[in-house]
């Protein structure tokens, strides 16, 4: 069960801003995370705490394909995104490192900035105990349900290529 | 099936794909660069294999912050030389090489057919030689390293149908802005668009390139072009390896078909911060600038550095402004020298660089600082593309960019005599 407070964004959240091209000679998550959101919210790294939840409307993610946007999130201390949709390049990073996305318009429509989530990520439930409202994300196609609960993508690969050789 | 469909399947064990589905792929070519390679050979040393699948199959390029602009990428650079050698993989060395999208083409390293995922969103730009090539992340790029293929889920395909005559002045570039600008930035979200249409056949590989390199900008997984008698021109004295040629169905099934017409149609300007927030180069009016670019994996080709030279021949950059002509490769920079291209943009004032990603991602090489304004033939405006958080990108094709340049604000190639 995931616990935290929502910072809100629009649509359009572009990987420029989660994290600019000028710190991509740096490829460590903790360094990354030291400018997560810096271009278009400078007091985000301030009022962020463990378990924050990030929130945004439509296309969340969208631009460049750099692995760098969902590592930056996680190790700022972001358990999961919610948002209407993800883009594409977006959403298959974070699935691959396990950072938890999930997409549910009412969530996003009825939720305030401040507010204070619980999320079970096992059943795709969303609740908003500030304003004591439920609910329900689209579930995750069962081919992902895979990658998710190996733990992400390489140990996934891990165990496609151990069964390979048996 | 469609274009998208019909190459999906040919890398499956299956005969037929249909949107929705998750499949398995084998791939063709993986594609790293300066800035996605570190954390995918990080990655694939965890998954504990000593051998990339087939070294022939993967490449390096260096070229977001080419030549080594700090440590820190001096370090990144070694570490795929490093791991290259070690692999037998390809490398693409400072000097032998330039931008990964307009690279590989040229090197007929992406054929007709082919299946490409690249560690770069731009790696839609291969849909120009009817090959379905999509950006990935670091950590697929190490999985199919290890493995040989990838999961994907298989799109559906927007048709978009082109019709009429390209104007003067008129390229790619414009008919990709305007159809940005009319979809919008998720228009094409985990789709693939399909482009055609006689205004997409009178257009040349140059400009199809550009195109499919803009489908991202619309959220797009690929942008796909049908091969022709340019196609095969283009790649017959490059391929070195056998490939196929696909084509649609007669009956195959779109998502959406969506058509224009291009007839008349006036170069597109994209405003910031985003690439659909496109005007015509007439309505934009007048805005002063700093600084022109003219490159990129977008339009950094031979045919744009001809379009800009075209302009800036015997005149000279608005003194205000600083005018930056990076040519896509070292081969179209040869080209561009032997063609008298480059001896006109120094004369005009211009700055010639090596091939680089450079200021398009504000790497190196023309950061722009708080308030600065810059005339771009790259293709994204974000907020701090180009360098300060407070500074603006405009997107155009090369004759704006070039007649903004001389002119100092943002006018129409037309308007310079
Ligand atoms: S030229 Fe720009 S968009 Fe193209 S690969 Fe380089 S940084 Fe990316």
């Amino acid at each position: 069960m995931l616990k935290g407070k929502v910072h809100k964004y629009g649509a359009n959240v572009d990987t420029d801003v989660i994290i600019p091209a000028r710190y991509l000679n740096i490829y460590d998550p903790a360094e990354l995370a030291k400018h997560c959101m810096e271009d278009i919210d400078q007091d985000f790294l301030k009022r962020v705490e463990p378990g924050d939840i990030i929130m945004a409307t439509t296309n969340f993610g969208c631009g460049s394909s750099r692995e760098h946007a969902p590592l930056a999130i996680k190790a700022a201390g972001i358990s999961c995104v919610i948002a209407k949709s993800f883009a594409r390049i977006f959403f298959r990073n974070a699935i691959n490192i396990g950072l938890p996305l999930l997409e549910s318009e009412e969530a996003v429509d009825k939720t305030d900035s401040g507010d204070i989530l619980e999320v079970d990520l096992a059943r795709g439930q969303i609740k908003n105990l500030t304003k004591n409202l439920t609910f329900t994300a689209s579930p995750y196609p069962d081919f992902m349900t895979g990658i998710i609960s190996a733990g992400g993508l390489i140990e996934y690969t891990k165990q496609r290529l151990a069964s390979r050789r048996v | 099936m469609n274009l998208a469909e019909k190459i999906i399947a040919a890398h499956t064990d299956k005969k037929e794909v249909s949107p929705g589905e998750f499949v398995n792929v084998r791939v063709d070519l993986i594609l790293a660069n300066d800035i996605t390679a570190p954390i995918a050979i990080r990655e694939f040393r965890r998954i504990g294999v000593s051998k990339v699948f087939d070294p022939k199959r993967v490449v390096m390029v260096l070229d977001h912050f080419v030549p080594n602009k700090d440590i820190a990428t001096a370090e990144i650079s070694k570490m795929m030389r490093e791991f290259c050698a070690e692999q037998g993989a390809l490398f693409f060395e400072v000097g032998k090489a330039g931008i990964e999208h307009a690279l590989l083409p040229e090197e007929g390293l992406v054929l007709p057919g082919e299946l490409v995922i690249g560690g770069d969103s731009h790696t839609c730009t291969y849909g120009a030689l009817g090959a379905f090539s999509t950006g990935v992340g670091s950590t697929d790029l190490a999985a199919a390293m290890a493995t040989g293929d990838i999961w994907m889920k298989v799109p559906p395909t927007i048709k978009f149908i082109y019709h009429g005559n390209l104007g003067k002045w008129i390229g790619g570039k414009d008919l990709i802005l305007y159809t940005i600008g009319d979809i919008g930035v998720d228009g094409a979200l985990y789709s693939a668009m399909e482009f055609s249409g006689e205004a997409i056949d009178a257009l040349s590989m140059d400009g199809r390139f550009t195109m499919a390199n803009m489908a991202i900008e619309a959220g797009a997984k690929a942008g796909l072009f049908r091969v022709d008698n340019k196609t095969q021109l283009y790649i017959k004295s490059r391929a070195r390896r056998p490939y196929h040629v696909y084509e649609p169905d007669r009956d195959a099934e779109y998502a959406k078909v969506i058509e224009y017409d291009v007839s008349g149609m006036e170069p597109q300007v994209a405003l910031p911060h985003l690439p659909s927030n496109t005007k015509t180069v007439s309505e934009v009016g007048g805005i002063e600038i700093d600084q022109a670019v003219i490159g990129s994996c977008t339009n950094g080709r031979l045919e744009d550095l001809r379009v800009a030279a075209q302009i800036l021949k015997g005149r000279k950059v608005h003194p205000r402004v600083r005018c930056i002509v990076i040519p896509g490769t070292q081969q179209i920079y040869l080209d561009a020298l032997s063609e008298g291209l480059i001896e006109i943009f120094i004369k005009a004032g211009a700055v010639v660089s090596t091939p680089t990603c450079g200021p398009c991602c504000g790497g190196h090489m023309g950061v722009l600082a708080e308030g600065e304004r810059c005339i771009s033939t790259t293709n994204r405006n974000f907020i701090g593309r180009m360098g300060s958080p407070k500074s603006e990108v405009y997107l155009s094709n090369p004759a704006v960019a070039a007649a903004s340049a001389i002119a100092g604000s943002i006018i129409s190639p037309a308007e310079i005599n």
